[in-house]
């Protein structure tokens, strides 16, 4: 919530689950709708794949062919609750079945898959042809937010996918297969750890608002 | 001077807005093929086609929030509801995005929307249809509630409305859409925010909006013919709400009426109560009084519905009982 950057087309993070999704196609709708060689991409979880408002964006998307892509980034857990615990169908791509989308999942695992799959989906909302749910199957290892402990699954679980599974320990391995060196990676780690560092750096820097500024942006013009 | 209907004002100030802006389309139930529930719309689909009247599906929560999406994309969407009532389906779209996109944005998403449609009971609709709900989406910062049933003000405050770079919930009454009134023929805007003095008094003031002001308009007519005078001041803009003019003439006049559609608890007409009191409670002389819908939902019942509503008789009531202090 509260983040998004115009310049770079971000259009917020929202804090209803699922309440988002029409924006993204109402995105869709402006691109459409002044003829722009555009694509939206709305960002959404398995627990979002229950909400009205998700069903109402999908079938009005493809009733208009908008140009949109639905990424269901499906980490198998909504807070606390199991996807078999929310959803009789746990592919959750099938939920554009239901009003004739176009749609798929993938293992999101892989990065390059991840890049390779949306932009499938990206190129098939591009020629007009209507939109895409995608379902990225994907895991969080952490709770689903700073007060949640995540005691709903087993640690085993946990370990099992940051062994066997984790995306970045398969980047890893796919980049010294196309012939990154030790001394590269580790300069790659290190930028990236630098890259955080300073980020937290400047949040913690930064001063509180000036209280002058508590009313400012309730309207876009004069109130 | 031309004399439309509140549906004909409301459809000039569309297509006009529609002429001179690209960006601004019709989307809604019903307002392109059928030419409008209420026909409001009616021949826009002929003059500007399907890509700029746009029929929608029974889906509120999703076509709200696609207008929403829409005009963060540089669209400046008019979405049509064919009742407020069925908005409810789609508060979320208005409250936790229309209405907080420009400040989670920190100003740069803008969202210049217009949500319109008839608002309030009409005739034997029953208790799902006949709501008065301005008292729910006045509630929330970031939002502007213009509500009103005159063809003037709703022609004028419409195309401030299409044209104001934020979101706007703007209320009309479908037992008035057929109502005529004159309206110039040259263009022009009414700025939002501005209440209007529909007539003066000097005993007590009246304050109201949308179809409310034609009732308490007649029972001042009447009260005048017995010498007391009544003034009748139409809000026309719930939010931002003109204190400047309330409090101005509620202190000249000294005594208040609030005469609202819509459930007494919480609703606006208390709002109204309490600003008068804190801004004028020296000059004033009697407890504002508020006339309002019956605590009850909507009966279907012709005779209960009537006495579920703010009546001539019920509205004469408090004008003479905060004269009788």
């Amino acid at each position: 919530m509260h983040m998004a950057s115009i310049e770079r087309n971000l259009f917020g993070g929202y804090g209803i689950v699922g309440g988002h999704v029409p924006l993204g196609a109402g995105a869709a709708l402006a691109f459409q709708y002044r003829g722009e060689d555009r694509v939206s991409l709305t960002f959404f979880g398995d627990g979002a794949a229950n909400q009205g408002a998700f069903f109402e964006a999908l079938a009005l998307a493809q009733l208009w062919r908008l140009p949109a892509v639905f990424v269901c980034e499906n980490n198998l857990y909504a807070m606390g609750t199991s996807i078999e615990r929310s959803s009789f169908l746990t592919d959750l791509s099938a939920r554009a079945d239901g009003v004739g989308m176009r749609r798929w999942s993938f293992d999101a695992y892989d990065v390059r898959a991840v890049h390779d799959e949306v932009g499938k989906a990206v190129a098939h909302a591009r020629t007009g042809a209507g939109p895409v749910l995608v379902e990225a199957r994907c895991y969080r290892y952490r709770g689903h937010s700073a007060s949640d402990p995540g005691k709903y699954r087993a640690l085993d679980e946990i370990e099992d996918y940051k062994r066997t599974k984790d995306c970045l320990m398969r980047a890893e391995g796919q980049l010294r297969e196309a012939g990154c060196t030790d001394a590269e990676l580790k300069e790659l780690h290190e930028s990236v750890e630098a890259e955080v560092a300073d980020a937290v750096a400047f949040a913690d820097a930064s001063p509180e608002p000036d209280a002058a500024v508590l009313y400012d942006f309730t309207f876009a013009g004069a109130a | 001077m031309a004399v439309l209907q509140l549906r004909e004002a409301i459809r000039r100030a569309m297509v006009e807005e529609m002429h001179r802006d690209p960006a601004v389309f019709l989307m809604g139930e019903e307002v392109a093929e059928y030419d409008g529930a209420y026909k409001v719309s009616q021949g826009m689909l002929k003059t500007f086609g399907p890509r700029r009247v746009v029929d929608t599906p029974i889906a509120e929560n999703g076509f709200f929030g696609l207008g929403v999406g829409a005009a963060m994309a540089g669209l400046r969407p008019i979405v049509e509801v064919m009742t407020w009532n069925f908005s409810l389906v789609a508060y979320d779209q208005v409250i936790n995005n229309a209405a907080k996109i420009v400040q989670m944005t920190g100003g740069q998403y803008r969202v210049p929307i217009v949500f319109r449609g008839p608002n309030g009971a009409a005739e034997n609709l029953g208790s799902q249809h006949s709501q008065a709900l301005e008292s729910i989406y006045a509630h929330f910062p970031g939002l502007k509630v213009v509500s009103t049933a005159t063809p003037r003000d709703a022609y004028g405050l419409l195309k401030s409305a299409i044209r104001d770079d934020d979101p706007v919930v703007f209320m009309e009454s479908e037992l008035f859409y057929s109502f005529k009134g004159e309206v110039e023929d040259e263009e022009f805007t009414l700025p939002i925010g501005v209440a209007d003095l529909k007539r003066d008094g000097g005993d007590v003031l009246v304050v109201t909006w949308n179809k409310a002001v034609h009732t308490a308009l007649g029972v001042a007519e009447a009260l005048g013919r017995e010498g007391i005078g009544v003034a009748v001041l139409d809000l026309r803009t719930i939010r931002p709400l003109d204190e400047a003019a309330l409090y101005a003439h509620a202190a000249r006049i000294g005594r208040v009426v609030v005469v609202q559609e819509g459930f007494p608890f919480a609703g606006v007409g208390a709002e109204i109560a309490a600003r008068v009191q804190e801004a004028c409670f020296d000059s004033l002389d009697a407890p504002v009084l508020r006339v309002t819908n019956r605590d009850v939902n909507m009966p279907y019942a012709g005779n209960l519905e009537k006495l579920a509503m703010p009546s001539a008789e019920r509205i004469e009531a408090a004008i003479r009982a905060v004269l009788s202090r």
